[in-house]
């Protein structure tokens, strides 16, 4: 589906139905150097089962028009600027990496057009060493490469993602490499720069998931947990030999995860 | 900070889309001889069909050992999935069935496999795919044969029967120009030699039934898809980037962003044509990927050997191999081919048809039969086997003479290979 948001194309994902925003809304906010595919078996799901599902690629990202954001702040206005193109009220946000730092902000800003908030591979400082950050901007191959390594914990994947005989590492890479240039240095430095996490987690008032992964290399599960103390009503649910690609490495768990949330 | 280590590429041999059994802790991969599989629910299996869960459904589709296969198989090329089939045939088809219809128009090299040159030149056409050949190393013809209705620029890795490298950065770039996809037929060299994802392909199948597999028990391939080719963006692909009614109305390349190519080839011509291949196979080609690189390695070793000698020989007028001086593309398989230019080649024996015949016949450990690829050597003598029909003028047009040799170089001892070729030239000359 195609929106106008802030003058530019935003893209987002129905899940393979025609959005019908009379339905229970839920926004799938991807990560760092990503687009809405990560969460095309999560949301295709979700949009046969009754709800109403938009996942989106962020500004500069997939085929949305703009610039990247250049703040976690910025992404979260977008967001609640997507559901008003939507003409949808309330929604629940599901995120993940920065685009669970996304939809934690847009939560604690906007509690009235936030049902409840899932974050994934979520983490307080998201801070990005001096290096990588360096080569997000200089070397933008090299650091594909690390992100890619750290975000995986093996190297075989059942059943896979988006399904048998797709091999996720690969996959992950080449969705990094279709991503513009200078996406990944604007969504890393926006990681780095976000300083208000925990003041932000406090202000939630929804329900909140933490989906963390025990293997995760890049937002270490521990990370994670301390942000979702913050939170005043937040469930952690942590996966076995999960990395920072949860969707791509646990995409039936993660699944099971986000629907008994989005019943409970 | 010390940068992050990924597997490299032996270890992504033994290792890639498998782990110990978590049910039974079988270390190897387990044969999954099931046609089908069980749904937790119904809820399950609408998923299962609908594409909102990845998992098994029926072994034509998808089956777990094949999994272990695919993945591993892309793994080694650099992709982002694969599939495989029951040949290399079926990959090749499948490839060409996933994105072109009646109507529709081909680029390939001249110097193709005689199976694949059959399918474009005689069979595609029937279902009104038409091909235009081009000489693999004539760029400028690559470029003019391109049409509004084409839809795919093919080639080998190594050529049949002289070895041409396929320029595979150049004709990528032409095809990327023209909003194409290039894809590679790399069964010669594996990507151990050569992953031509690095150099511009879009897409590369194998016949597994050689060097992936190695032992020359079992048939099947693999088409693997890179995951570089936006085929919306060339609009020239609404099979990718447009509903498909065939599929819940399903838009390939906004599901998946980078796999769009092998989603719908999975859906529907896996489903439809139905050439998928049977898990023994994938666990029998799994075995010899496993040792993959040892056997590379030791095939272009012996091969080197074999060369020399031969090279030396009075009754072998010439040799055709790219890392040799004289072939005409030394220097591009320098730069493409650098750990080696394979174990298949062919040589030019003096004397004709005769002395074909006489060397075939004379040779005790080289096996005499029409495959290539083995652990074991091979030999072939067209002019009085596969093509003996021919008159020398139309094998020429074949490239191939009357006394041309093709050796499929195995892991055998040099020596023995040497002392065997040198029997077989002995009796040639007599």
């Amino acid at each position: 589906m195609e929106l106008r948001v802030a003058g530019n194309s935003a893209y987002a994902y129905t899940g393979g139905k025609a959005f019908d925003a009379k339905l229970p809304a839920i926004v799938f906010i991807h990560g760092g150097e990503q687009d809405h595919s990560v969460w095309v078996l999560q949301s295709r799901y979700l949009a046969h089962h009754g709800y109403a599902a938009l996942a989106v690629d962020l500004p500069g990202h997939g085929r949305s028009g703009g610039a990247p954001l250049a703040c976690i702040e910025d992404m979260a206005g977008w967001i609640v600027a997507v559901l008003d193109a939507a003409k949808v009220g309330t929604a629940a946000l599901v995120g993940h990496s920065m685009g669970s730092l996304a939809a934690l902000e847009c939560a604690a800003w906007h509690p009235r057009r936030v049902s409840r908030v899932a974050l994934l591979g979520a983490a307080f400082p998201m801070r990005v060493s001096p290096d990588l950050l360096q080569a997000t901007k200089h070397r933008e191959s090299d650091a594909h490469g690390m992100i890619n390594a750290w975000s995986h914990s093996g190297y075989a994947h059942y059943p896979s993602n988006p399904g048998p005989g797709f091999w996720v590492i690969g996959g992950n890479l080449r969705l990094m490499q279709r991503q513009k240039p200078g996406v990944l240095h604007a969504d890393f430095a926006a990681c780095d720069g976000y300083r208000v996490g925990f003041e932000r987690a406090a202000q939630v008032k929804c329900p909140a998931l933490f989906l963390l992964g025990a293997r995760d290399a890049m937002t270490p599960a521990r990370a994670g947990r301390d942000l979702a103390r913050a939170v005043p009503d937040s469930t952690v649910v942590t996966l076995d030999s999960a990395g920072h690609n949860l969707m791509g490495e646990k995409p039936d768990e993660v699944l099971d995860a986000l629907v008994e949330f989005l019943r409970a | 900070m010390a940068a992050p280590r990924s597997l490299q590429f032996d270890t992504l041999s033994l290792h890639a889309g498998q782990r110990p059994d978590p049910v039974t802790g079988a270390r190897a991969v387990p044969i999954y001889f099931t046609t089908s599989f069980v749904f937790r629910d119904a809820d399950h299996a609408a998923a299962l069909f609908n594409m909102e869960r990845g998992g098994h459904v029926y072994s034509r589709i998808s089956n777990p050992t094949n999994a272990v296969l695919e993945e591993r198989v892309a793994a080694l090329e650099g992709g982002v999935g694969a599939i495989a089939t029951a040949s290399g045939q079926a990959a090749l088809h499948l490839a060409v069935a996933t994105i072109a219809g009646a109507g529709s128009h081909i680029v390939a090299s001249r110097a193709l496999y005689g199976g694949s040159h059959n399918l474009l030149s005689y069979t595609l056409p029937r279902f009104g795919i038409q091909t235009t050949f081009v000489a693999p190393r004539d760029l400028a013809a690559w470029k003019k044969a391109i049409r509004p209705e084409t839809r795919l620029l093919f080639g080998e890795t190594l050529g049949n029967p002289g070895l041409d490298v396929l320029d595979i950065p150049s004709v990528a770039a032409i095809a990327h120009e023209a909003r194409l996809p290039l894809l590679v037929d790399a069964t010669f060299t594996t990507p151990y030699l050569l992953k031509p994802f690095d150099h511009g392909a879009d897409l590369v199948y194998h016949s597994a039934t050689k060097f992936l597999g190695g032992h020359g028990v079992a048939i099947g391939g693999v088409l693997v898809d890179g995951g570089t080719f936006d085929w919306e963006a060339s609009g020239k692909f609404p099979e990718l980037s447009e509903p498909y009614a065939g599929f819940h109305g399903m838009d390939f390349q906004e599901e998946s962003t980078v796999a769009a190519f092998l989603l719908r080839a999975r859906r529907e011509g896996l489903r439809d044509f139905g050439a998928c291949m049977s898990p023994a196979s994938a666990f029998q080609i799994l075995q010899g990927i496993e040792t993959l690189p040892l056997r590379m390695e030791r095939h272009v070793e012996n091969t080197r050997k074999v060369i020399a000698f031969l090279g030396g020989q009075v009754a072998v007028e010439s040799i055709a191999y790219p890392e040799l001086p004289a072939h005409p593309d030394h220097v591009l398989a320098r730069r493409l081919l650098p750990r080696g230019c394979g174990a298949v080649f062919s040589f030019e024996l003096r004397g004709g048809r005769d002395a074909g015949r006489r060397f075939i016949e004379a040779l005790k450990v080289f096996s005499h039969l029409a495959n290539v690829g083995d652990a074991k050597s091979l030999v072939i003598h067209p002019a009085s086997t596969t093509h003996f029909r021919m008159s020398d003028a139309a094998l020429a047009e074949a490239g191939i003479g009357p006394g041309t040799i093709r050796l499929s170089i195995g892991l055998e001892d040099p020596e023995d290979l040497i002392e065997d070729l040198a029997r077989g030239l002995r009796a040639a000359k007599d």
